[in-house]
């Protein structure tokens, strides 16, 4: 079964939750996620995220999940790595 | 609601803030009413110490209701137009995220908190007064005991402001206590 190893997603959010506490709530999700966050935007109530999660077996339900909960949208994925196992 | 979960609904909100504000300025409230009240019957002279805790706790629960109902209609006002706004903003529905569970909790937090900060500091203030009425004999009377509890939490609140602003606590505490006698005064004036 395949794994999905690396996701850069684009994602539009409000100013709160700041991107680090965004990073920990996804990061939370699994023990070898890691988050790296780029701010690409800032607007007067949103701003424009590039999400890039690493990790073995990205859960991408759970992660959109925890996007939305946060107040965010998933705009595109941009960047997969899946690997067959 | 779990801690953690309210924790959340408060940094996101950004709400911590203007409870701490409500609190100060509803429990200052609650101290000067009760103050107000208390000089108004020492200087009425001899009344029923019955009729003083009464009048005291009507006018405490009066001053917690008033503090939850106007809170929650203004915040829950405010919080769902700041909610449509960043709707609007995300060009998507928010309503399962924190932001929509933030809009439906955080008023009646606040509320809670507005309302429940006169009433506790109006009790803590009416505290000789039960105590006077039980037996217990207070040196300078039940009404200035009374009244001493309430400039004691005026200045305390005081240093609060003081501290959360950055200013010199004792200032700060001092120009509380100020406004509590300039009405003390002005009561004692009037009576």
């Amino acid at each position: 079964m395949a794994s999905v190893q690396r996701l850069v997603l684009d994602v539009l959010k409000p100013h709160q939750p700041n991107a680090l506490d965004f990073a920990h709530a996804i990061a939370a999700l699994g023990e070898s996620y890691r988050v790296d966050i780029r701010v690409v935007e800032v607007d007067e109530q949103t701003e424009t995220l590039q999400v890039a999660i690493e990790g073995d077996g990205l859960d991408f339900e759970r992660i959109s999940a925890a996007i939305s909960e946060n107040g965010a949208s998933l705009h595109s994925i941009d960047e997969v790595s899946v690997i067959g196992k | 609601m779990a801690l953690k979960q309210i924790t959340t609904l408060l940094e996101i909100s950004g709400s911590g803030e203007i409870m701490r504000r409500y609190f100060v300025v509803n429990g200052f409230d609650g101290a000067l009413t009760m103050l107000g009240l208390l000089m108004g019957f020492y200087v009425s002279e001899r009344v029923d110490l019955a009729v003083v805790i009464t009048t005291c706790l009507a006018a405490a629960l009066a001053l917690g209701m008033s503090g939850i109902s106007s809170a929650y209609i203004s915040e829950a006002a405010e919080r769902r137009r700041t909610l449509a706004q960043l709707e609007q903003a995300m060009v998507t529905s928010l309503n399962e995220s924190h932001h929509a569970r933030a809009a439906a909790w955080i008023p009646w937090l606040v509320a809670l908190v507005n309302g429940i900060a006169p009433l506790l500091i109006a009790l803590i203030i009416i505290v000789p007064l039960w105590l006077a009425r039980s037996g217990m004999v207070l040196v300078p009377g039940p009404l200035p005991a009374a009244m001493v509890v309430a400039l004691i939490i005026i200045f305390l609140l005081g240093v609060f402001l003081g501290r959360v602003g950055g200013t010199f606590w004792l200032w700060s505490g001092l120009q509380s206590l100020a406004v509590a006698l300039l009405t003390v005064g002005l009561i004692y004036l009037v009576g």
